[in-house]
């Protein structure tokens, strides 16, 4: 395993640097993954097409991310090494990421970071002028590096530079806020895609050797989630319906750290960083009576005394505490939620509490660690947490699963290629903390540059032609979509289905899930589906700037995914990290994995309108790790 | 709460375009200024009338995407973005004056919505490090001094938003410009460009048609991110030793 990935890049086929200039690749997004590859492919010499639906790459979620990037450089000397990045993720994904794919990611990792930081990116550092580091979810040692709480931003704006750099070269020509509307196959290979401007509503055509799909997550299936509300699956599904096959929909991670839903106007949920658990402890009251009394207002906070609160995480899990991973804080918070216990005055909410760090560290350092999120929690709460403890509850966040990719992160669709979030490769069925910009980067920096030289080497580099029908065809189904949107002429508006979904996905495919509510889902999610085609209002023209034309493209795909969600989490008859079945749990209640029956990956083939789709099964074969019942107590 | 808002609707570029008036009610004090936007115009497409167009992505404050100038002040009465702004700043039965950013270089595309690709090319010009993806040295090789990494990120926090053209009653770029030449000239890995940096995106920034500085400080007092007016100093500074003892721009 250590040295596959040196034997596969030797192995792979290499494109002589001057037929380089020959290759043209379409890359879709530019977040994190996206604009790294754009850059890095261009610098390889190759022509590059970046697309993104935002007026700028700099916009793209990426951005959000605040906690930090892992890699496994050992500056600490607390242990670290790439082994113990690689066992850290698996074990934390519970089992269910290939061996391969988790290896090679730790091992470029630490590659990322001395790319960042020669490009600029201001990382935290120590007074002795080397890089700080801090701990995170999931793992013992301090292997996060961080840009206060903006980690994604700095990295995003790194890649964002170096993409504008090729841009400046002409190796990179950039269309902003143009959206991709599907793929374009030639003899089974994905050889171009079909957009809308979306200030002219112009549908065009763009052919390359090589489609690269890095349009993040899904999240947003929920309605309500961390993600921007951009953030849309359409891209990938369009790709799905085309022949690639979507791995593990049904993993989805719920973040425990989040500021908790305070009414039905909310059009989003932020998060807090999970690095605020360092510090914080998460405890709610330890009777009901008490938590009672604190939702009406009865009593505060401060007149519950040491022995009246309960530290739910340091109680059940002694030695990871309130680190332990998220999917494990997620549902521990929903267990005392259920038991009455809550705060806030829904009753869903736990406390994230910094009294004790601040009494030990003073204000200044806790300041200088969270200001800026503590700022932000004020802003959105009115309260401040330097005083009362932090309100915090899980939400959706990121989906693990995605298309599925090969070694070589290549799709079912040959010629088409999908990084970072869009895939389901690395993160099994959860993923650490400080994982997604560290996988979102070493897609596009160290992985994709050298695995598509492998494809088009044997493509021929005679130039893809437009003028193909193919591409005339796929355009003109485009069309009659983006017409059928706008002549419905219904009566309710498109947030009105999504907000209809997102109950119903939330309700039965959220943190925890039977068999029974998926089923149930299954069925009202077909009936939203009929509703939203006979019924959905969507105004104005398509020859112009029209936000409810875009989000009902965006909707109509979500209503299809969620029902292929309900469908994967009722197959996966176990539970496993992020994937929680009620059915199936310890009598203390973790997730019970059924290794014997389970341990593979879910790829679904798209079977065509109204037909049921095809379960392929990629067997997970473990030689390094040993399969163990995940553990933080 | 009750609110009249008067917004700017302006079909496309070539509009001329004018302020319509909506009266919104069951506004609460928790909601987002976005999400009151929202409501409006779920409100507007029930009855058939086009929504209000505008800009938001994160609505988390850091994507930078939204913009609007509200009761004359870029992301209005906070220094924050507009998605961070609530609306329990704001009375009952107040009337609310929304506006697109108002800018040369920034022309309006629809309603609230303009074309911000100016910045992009700003950064286009010069905006980086000239290095390419491997061969990099370690990344604790070069040792950074806390104090100037600190400056740096400073800096680097900019989201790219435009307030700070908005604000400036010259609509000049020299915040957005001199973060950017700022965080570079800092750090050791941006020495070795560091003249031709600061000449081609000063270059690039004029080109664009933004305005020259007159030392007002509105930008830096609206900027969401706290972005200081020292940068422009150290930038022109910069600038100025730069074609001092160079031969390029």
């Amino acid at each position: 395993m250590a040295e596959k990935w040196t034997k596969h890049k030797f192995n792979s086929k290499l494109v002589n640097p001057a037929n380089k200039r020959k290759y043209d690749v379409i890359v879709v997004g530019t977040g994190l993954a996206g604009a790294s590859a754009a850059a890095s492919l261009a610098e390889l010499g190759y022509n590059v097409k970046a697309f993104t639906f935002h007026d700028s790459p700099r916009r793209a979620h990426s951005i959000a991310a605040q906690g930090g990037i892992n890699a496994a450089k050992n500056y600490q000397n607390d242990g670290d090494s790439i082994f113990r990045l690689f066992y850290d993720t698996i074990k934390g994904g519970d089992y269910r990421a290939r061996e391969a794919n988790v290896y090679r990611l730790a091992e470029v990792s630490v590659k990322i970071i001395d790319q960042c930081v020669a490009q600029g990116v201001p990382f935290a550092r120590e007074y002795g002028g080397l890089l700080a580091n801090r701990s995170f979810g999931g793992a013992q040692v301090s292997r996060t590096f961080y840009a206060r709480g903006q980690t994604g931003q700095q990295l995003l704006l790194g890649a964002y530079s170096a993409l504008s750099r090729q841009v400046a070269t002409g190796k990179v020509r950039l269309y902003p806020r143009t959206e991709m509307m599907d793929v374009v196959m030639i003899d089974g290979h994905a050889r171009g895609i079909v957009t809308r401007n979306l200030i002219t509503g112009a549908v065009e055509t763009h052919a390359a050797h090589a489609v690269l799909l890095c349009t993040g997550g899904y999240g947003n299936v929920f309605f309500l989630s961390t993600n921007a509300m951009g953030c849309n699956v359409t891209a990938a599904w369009r790709a799905h319906k085309r022949g690639a096959y979507f791995a593990n929909p049904c993993f989805t991670q719920i973040h425990p750290t989040c500021i908790p839903v305070s009414g039905d106007h909310q059009s989003k949920l932020t998060l807090m960083s999970e690095s605020l658990r360092n510090d914080g402890r998460v405890w709610v009251p330890a009777t009901k009576e008490n938590a009672e009394k604190l939702r009406k207002g009865q009593i505060k906070v401060s007149d519950l005394k040491e022995e009246d609160r309960d530290y739910f995480l340091e109680r059940k899990y002694p030695s990871f505490g309130n680190l332990v991973p998220r999917d494990v804080a997620s549902r521990n918070a929903k267990y005392v939620c259920d038991e009455g216990r809550g705060v806030n005055e829904t009753g869903e909410a736990v406390f994230l509490d910094f009294r004790d760090a601040i009494k030990r560290d003073g204000k200044q350092v806790i300041e200088q660690k969270y200001g800026n999120l503590f700022d932000m929690y004020k802003q959105i709460t009115g309260e401040d947490p330097y005083e009362v403890p932090m309100m915090i509850y899980p939400a959706v966040h990121y989906t693990m699963g995605g298309l599925w990719v090969d070694y070589n992160l290549m799709t079912t669709i040959p010629g088409l290629y999908s990084l970072g979030e869009a895939n389901f490769s690395d993160h099994g069925a959860n993923r650490l903390g400080a994982s997604a910009l560290m996988q979102g980067l070493a897609d596009g920096y160290f992985v994709v540059p050298y695995t598509i030289g492998d494809y088009l080497a044997q493509t021929p580099p005679k130039k893809v032609d437009e003028s193909h029908p193919e591409f005339a065809k796929v355009a003109q189904e485009v069309k009659a979509r983006i017409n059928r949107l706008l002549t419905i002429n219904g009566k309710k508006t498109v947030d009105h289905f999504h907000k209809k979904l997102g109950k119903i996905m939330w309700n039965h495919c959220g943190m925890a899930r039977t068999a029974e509510g998926l089923k149930q889902a299954k069925a009202e999610i077909q009936e939203l589906r009929k509703e939203f085609w006979a019924d959905v209002k969507v105004l104005g023209t398509n020859e112009e700037l029209n936000l409810s034309l875009e989000k009902a493209h965006r909707v109509a795909d979500f209503l299809e995914l969620g029902e292929l969600m309900v469908d994967d989490a009722l197959n996966r008859d176990e539970s496993c990290g992020g994937h929680f079945r009620e059915e199936y749990q310890t009598p203390e209640g973790e997730a019970l994995r059924d290794d014997e029956n389970f341990a593979y990956v879910a790829a679904w083939k798209y079977m065509g309108e109204g037909q049921a789709e095809e379960l392929n099964k990629e067997p997970l074969v473990f030689e390094n790790v040993k399969l163990t019942q995940r553990s933080y107590k | 709460m009750k609110l009249t808002l008067k917004i700017w609707r302006q079909k496309n570029s070539s509009d001329k375009g004018g302020f319509a008036t909506y009266p919104v009610d069951h506004v609460s004090k928790d909601m987002s200024f976005l999400e009151m936007l929202d409501v409006l115009n779920e409100e507007l497409t029930e009855k058939g009338e086009d929504p209000v167009h505008f800009d938001h992505d994160c609505r988390e404050g850091i994507c930078g995407m939204c913009s609007l100038y509200i009761n004359g002040k870029p992301h209005g009465p906070l220094q924050t973005t507009t998605c961070q702004l609530h609306m329990r700043s704001f009375n009952d039965g107040e009337t609310i004056t929304i506006e697109p950013w108002r800018a040369k270089a920034f022309p309006v595309v629809k309603d609230l919505v303009v074309d911000r690709e100016a910045f992009d090319r700003i950064i286009q010009a010069g905006g980086y490090v000239n290095v390419n993806t491997g061969g990099v040295p370690d990344a604790n090789e070069i040792p950074v001094a806390k104090t100037i990494a600190d400056l740096a990120m400073d800096a680097a926090q900019c989201i790219g938003c435009g307030a700070c053209v908005a604000a400036c009653k010259n609509a000049s770029a020299m915040l957005f410009t001199s973060a950017k030449v700022s965080q570079l000239a800092l750090l050791p890995q941006g020495q070795v460009e560091r003249k031709t940096r600061a000449e081609k995106m000063v270059a690039q920034m004029d080109a664009e048609g933004f305005g020259a500085c007159t030392n007002t400080g509105a930008c830096e007092a609206e900027c969401p991110k706290g972005i200081s007016i020292t940068n422009i100093a150290r930038m022109n500074r910069e600038y100025f030793s730069a074609v001092m003892s160079s031969d390029n721009v």
